[in-house]
């Protein structure tokens, strides 16, 4: 299970625990998202998220 | 070769030096910062305060970080002075540096507007990390805050600040939240929210003087009424940063004037972000910079791209009630029209031929804003039987 980072607002995406209010279903590995996905907070795409070290 | 040179070292500076290096891993770049270079989100300077995170706290990626990442060349607590467009070169604080191309992404100063007073030089303004940091220090031991200015930026510190147990004022001459961005019956909706967190709302008037106090300072307001404060912040808006650009004979309007493919009247010589007017429309919000990003590195790489800009909705950050907006130009023929409404409103913008090309939802509609963002370019009736009632 691995933390994704969003590099404009640093909103979090963690794979274990998903984000159920989006529909995402906890344990939803990153390759598993939608590419046409946006950050929540900041509405940036997909491919502006950076996979960090926790 | 004489490396790509950027100037700046904000959101716009380091997404199009991301993008470069995704396809191109060797080309020469070097990138001038005025700071530290450190890589921050901008975004958060106004979010950040009741989340208790401080300057550093801010930093996501230190400038070594970011260098060894990205491969390329950062020079700090750099200024530069001029730009020689005939011989590509620099004239900065640390000697000349040439460039083969040049990536202007400067941003922008806060508008500033001459105040009577005493103390009218004590008025602030947040535009990075480090007037973040002074305002955080400044602010210890203090309850009062006025704001002037009741945009988005104002809106969201008020909404931090008040959070965080500060008594707030906002001070603005509009009649209403973000008027500048959305319609009466949708600004209006913060002002329930916000006041009942702390914030004491003075719209349809402005400061003229700020005097020092016993304790903090007394602002005398346009309608002659005062009211007290510890710190006063100045959030009217940002000016695109024009002065290096317009000296060395760029084409400059509100900001530097550049084509769909991010040029400037000089070919080798391209801008983004909110120092940048790109057709016409300076837009100084985070997704046109990553759009904008992306197609000027394709371009820096050598597949000359115009940025194609999709429906980009606003996210005002007032966790109290929640704002997305797709603005839309002050001229657009058409009209808002309310969709719904409950604890929040959801409007559209329909333009002359009944299609959606704005909206605004705030509250609990706030949460749309992807569905909604997939109805922009469509009738209304199309695109969501719900709405019909």
């Amino acid at each position: 299970m691995k933390v994704w980072q969003c590099v404009v607002c640093g909103f979090i995406y963690d794979e274990k625990v998903g984000l159920p209010e989006e529909g995402i279903k906890p344990g939803t590995a990153w390759a598993d998202i939608p590419e046409n996905w946006a950050c929540p907070d900041c509405g940036v795409a997909k491919a502006d998220f950076e996979m960090i070290e926790v | 070769m004489e490396p790509i040179i950027v100037v700046g070292s904000g959101l716009a500076g380091y997404s199009v030096m991301r993008e470069l290096r995704k396809l191109d891993r060797n080309v020469p770049v070097m990138l001038l910062s005025r700071d530290s270079g450190d890589y921050y989100s901008k975004p958060m300077l106004s979010n950040a305060f009741a989340q208790g995170k401080d300057a550093a706290a801010l930093v996501q990626t230190p400038v070594a970080e970011m260098t060894g990442q990205l491969g390329i060349t950062v020079r700090t607590h750099i200024e530069v002075q001029g730009i020689d467009v005939a011989r590509k070169c620099l004239a900065t604080t640390q000697g000349e540096l040439s460039y083969s191309r040049l990536v202007l992404a400067m941003g922008a100063d806060p508008i500033r507007i001459p105040m009577q007073g005493d103390a009218a030089d004590a008025v602030r303004s947040v535009n990075d990390i480090a007037d973040y940091a002074h305002l955080r220090e400044a602010m210890q031991g203090t309850k009062r805050i006025a704001i002037m200015g009741g945009g988005l930026i104002g809106c969201e510190f008020a909404n931090d600040w008040a959070t965080a147990g500060f008594a707030v004022s906002v001070i603005d001459p509009g009649p209403y939240p973000l008027a500048s961005l959305m319609p009466q019956p949708a600004g209006s909706q913060l002002l329930p929210p916000l006041a009942a967190i702390g914030v004491d709302w003075h719209f349809g008037t402005s400061v003229s003087r700020v005097d020092s106090a016993a304790t903090g300072y007394t602002l005398t307001l346009a309608d002659g009424s005062q009211l007290q404060a510890d710190i006063v912040l100045s959030a009217i808006g940002l000016r695109p940063r024009v002065a290096l650009a317009q000296a060395a004979g760029l084409a400059v309007t509100r900001g530097i004037k550049v084509d769909a493919h991010l040029r400037s009247s000089d070919p080798a010589i391209f801008a983004l972000g909110d120092c940048a007017e790109i057709e016409g429309r300076v837009q100084p919000f985070v997704l046109p910079i990553m759009h904008a990003a992306r197609a000027l590195a394709k371009t820096l790489a050598g597949e000359d791209t115009a940025v194609v800009f999709p429906a980009m909705p606003v996210v005002v950050k007032t966790p109290a009630h929640p704002v997305a907006v797709l603005p839309v130009a002050r001229d657009a023929a058409g009209g808002w029209q309310t969709l719904a409404s409950g604890n929040g409103i959801k409007m559209a913008f329909l333009d002359a031929s009944d299609r959606i090309s704005g909206f605004v939802l705030t509250g609990e509609f706030a949460a749309e804003r992807s569905e909604m963002t997939k109805r922009v370019g469509m009738p209304l009736a199309a695109s969501s039987k719900a709405d019909i009632t």
